[in-house]
C-alpha cells in the first residue's frame, strides 16, 4: 500500500518513559504501518526552517507498534538534537511526519527469532506482536533494559552484567543456533547485525535484517542512506530498510 | 501559463536535480504523486556516460540550517537512462529536463547529441561543476572553459539547453556571461557550496567522498546575491536556487530577477513541498493583482 503523499500534521496523543527511553504515540488514520517499515518524523514547532539551525531535517525512526484508530507508536532515545527534541514533545503537540516508508520485514510462515539490541528493539515489538516469536535482546545496562518490558517472555543481555546475562546478545543467539531454529529477524546496532549475519549463515540460518542509516528523505530522493550489497549500494529507506542478511555486502 | 524557454507551464517551481527521484518517489507514493505533482517541470538526476556507484557512505551530514552532502552523481549511465527510465518517464504530467555532466567537451557533447531525437526530453541541462580532465579546470567556475563547452554542445542540439552554474568560483555572472555568449538558453544557480564536515573523533573527513556540497536555508542568501549578480549580466533566463523553503523565498529570487525557482533541499523534509511553495508564491501574485 502507498503511503498519504506528503508531509502531514499528526497530534502526539501518548508519552511514556521507559527508562532512558521516550514512547511516542501519535494518529494516523491514513495509514497502516507493516512490521519493519517507518516514517520521517520531525516536530511541527522549533524543528529547523526558516532561522533554525538543528535538529533540520526530520529523523528516521521506526514503526514500533500499531494499535487501535491509527495510533502508531515511535520508541525513541535521546542521543542527538533531533531526538532531543522529539524527546521533549509534549501530548498535544503536532508532529510532521512522511510515511509510513519502505519495505518491512516478510510475513513468517512461522514465528522467527527475534534478536534486537538498544534501540534496535522498537520494530521488533511490531514483529512480536504481529507473528510472535522469542526475542533475545541486548542492552548497555539494567537501565536499558527495561525496554525488554515491551516484550513477552524476552531473554535479556547487558554489557555491564547488571541485569540478564552478563555479555553479548548473539552469545544468546549461538545457544538458540544449536536447537533448529531456520528465520531470525534482527534489528540494532552495526556490529550486532553483523555478527547476527555471519551466525545465520555459519548456520544456515535465513535472516532480515532492519538498517538503520542517517537519511535526509526517507522516500529515494536523496541517494544519502546507501548501504554496500553484493549488488552495488542500494538505498535503506526505498530498498530496505529490512534486507536479507545473505544480500548484504 | 508561463513561458520559459518555449516550455509551456504551470507554474514558477521546479524540482532542483538530485533532489527528486519520481521514479522512486511512485513506488512509494503511487498515483497521488502524479494527481498532485508538486514541479511545473521535473529535472533528472544527473546522467552520466558510464554507470556511477557514487561515493561511499556516510554521504550526509546536517549542519546548521542545512545538509552537507557527498551523494557521487550515482547512476546507471546513459544506455540505461534512455532505455529504462525515459520509457517511465512518458507518464510524468509535466515537461522532462534531462540534467547530464561529463568530463570533457567530447563527453558532454556525446550526452546532449544522444538526447536529440528523444522527444520525451523538452530540455536539457548541463551540470559542469566538475573538472575538465584535459586542462584540469573546473568547466563552471572558468568563463573560458564554459564558452569553450558552449560553442562544441550548442550545434548538436536543438533543445534548450540550461547551464547549471556553480557558485564555487570567482565571478559567477562573469560564468553566466560566458555560457550566454557560447549559445545556452538559460542559467540554473546555484549549485552547492563546497563544504566540509569532519568527524567528531577528530578522524578527518566525515563524508565518504571527501568534501560535499552545503544545501538548505543556510545558502539562501548567497543564491539570492549570485541571482541578483547573474541577473544584472544577462538576458537569458534564469532559474534560481538555493534554500528555497517558503512562497517569501521564493518570491525573492524572482524579485532579484528569476524567471523559475527550483526547490531542493526542502524536498527531503516535505516531498510535495513544491507544491506548496508553488500555491504560496500564487497567493502572493493574487495579493499584488488585488
Amino acid at each position: 500500500m502507498s503511503a498519504p503523499f506528503g508531509r502531514r500534521h499528526v497530534e502526539l496523543r501518548t508519552r511514556l518513559e521507559l527508562g532512558p527511553y521516550v514512547l511516542l504515540g501519535a494518529i494516523d488514520e491514513l495509514a497502516h504501518a507493516q512490521p519493519g517499515q517507518f516514517y520521517m518524523v520531525a516536530t511541527a514547532e522549533r524543528w529547523g526552517g526558516g532561522d533554525g539551525e538543528r535538529p533540520y531535517l526530520a529523523r528516521a525512526l521506526s514503526v514500533m507498534r500499531t494499535g487501535e484508530d491509527g495510533l502508531v507508536e515511535f520508541l525513541l532515545e535521546d542521543v542527538g538534537p533531533g531526538t532531543r527534541r522529539l524527546c521533549e514533545a509534549r501530548v498535544g503537540e503536532d508532529l510532521l511526519v512522511v510515511g509510513p516508508l519502505g519495505h518491512g520485514f516478510t510475513a513468517p510462515a512461522t514465528p522467527p527469532l527475534l534478536v534486537g539490541g538498544g534501540i534496535g528493539i522498537a520494530p521488533l515489538v511490531a514483529v512480536q506482536e504481529a507473528w510472535g516469536g522469542h526475542a533475545l535482546l541486548g542492552f548497555r545496562d539494567a537501565a536499558h533494559a527495561q525496554g525488554a518490558q515491551l516484550f513477552a517472555d524476552p531473554f535479556v543481555s547487558t554489557d555491564d552484567g547488571s541485569s540478564g546475562h552478563h555479555g553479548r546478545v548473539t552469545d544468546l543467539l549461538e545457544a538458540e543456533l544449536k536447537s533448529g531454529l531456520r528465520l531470525i529477524y534482527a534489528c540494532g546496532p552495526p556490529a550486532m547485525l553483523s555478527e547476527v549475519r555471519a551466525l545465520a549463515a555459519t548456520h544456515g540460518v535465513g535472516s532480515q535484517l532492519a538498517l538503520e542509516a542517517p537519511m535526509a528523505c526517507g522516500f529515494g530522493a536523496c541517494y544519502g542512506c546507501v548501504v554496500a550489497t553484493l549488488d552495488g549500494y542500494r538505498r535503506v529507506c526505498v530498498d530496505g530498510p529490512v534486507f536479507e542478511g545473505a544480500v548484504l555486502a | 501559463m508561463i513561458d520559459f524557454c518555449g516550455l509551456r507551464l504551470r507554474h514558477r517551481v521546479i524540482n532542483a536535480s538530485g533532489c527528486f527521484d519520481v521514479l522512486a518517489a511512485e513506488r512509494v507514493f503511487g498515483e497521488q504523486l502524479f494527481e498532485r505533482f508538486p514541479f511545473a517541470a521535473y529535472v533528472s538526476k544527473t546522467i552520466t556516460l558510464s554507470a556511477r556507484d557514487g561515493n561511499p557512505p556516510p554521504r550526509l551530514w546536517e549542519s546548521a540550517a542545512g545538509l552537507i552532502n557527498s551523494i557521487g552523481l550515482p547512476n546507471r549511465g546513459l544506455a540505461a537512462y534512455l532505455d529504462g527510465d525515459l520509457p517511465a518517464l512518458a507518464a510524468l504530467p509535466v515537461p522532462l529536463i534531462t540534467n547530464v555532466m561529463g568530463s570533457t567537451p567530447g563527453e558532454i557533447g556525446e550526452l546532449v547529441a544522444a538526447l536529440e531525437d528523444r522527444p520525451a526530453v523538452a530540455a536539457i541541462e548541463l551540470n559542469v561543476s566538475c573538472p575538465n580532465v584535459t586542462t584540469g579546470l573546473d568547466i563552471g567556475a572558468d568563463p573560458g572553459e564554459l564558452e569553450a563547452l558552449l560553442l562544441h554542445v550548442r550545434p548538436l542540439s536543438s533543445k534548450p539547453l540550461i547551464v547549471k552554474l556553480t557558485p564555487n568560483t570567482a565571478d559567477v555572472a562573469a560564468c553566466a556571461a560566458a555560457a550566454a555568449a557560447g549559445g545556452a538558453d538559460a542559467v540554473s544557480l546555484i549549485n552547492t557550496l563546497r563544504a566540509l564536515a569532519l568527524a567528531p573523533d577528530g578522524s578527518g573527513a566525515w563524508l565518504g567522498g571527501g568534501s560535499g556540497g552545503l544545501s538548505g536555508p543556510a545558502i539562501r542568501a548567497v543564491a539570492l546575491a549570485a541571482v541578483s549578480r547573474v541577473a544584472r549580466r544577462v538576458t537569458i533566463p534564469i532559474v534560481g536556487m538555493g534554500g528555497v523553503a517558503s512562497g517569501r523565498d521564493a518570491r525573492e529570487l524572482l524579485d532579484a530577477g528569476a524567471t523559475l525557482v527550483a526547490v531542493g533541499t526542502e524536498c527531503f523534509r516535505d516531498p510535495a513541498a513544491g507544491a506548496r511553495i508553488a500555491s504560496e508564491l500564487e497567493d502572493h501574485f493574487t495579493q499584488i493583482a488585488g
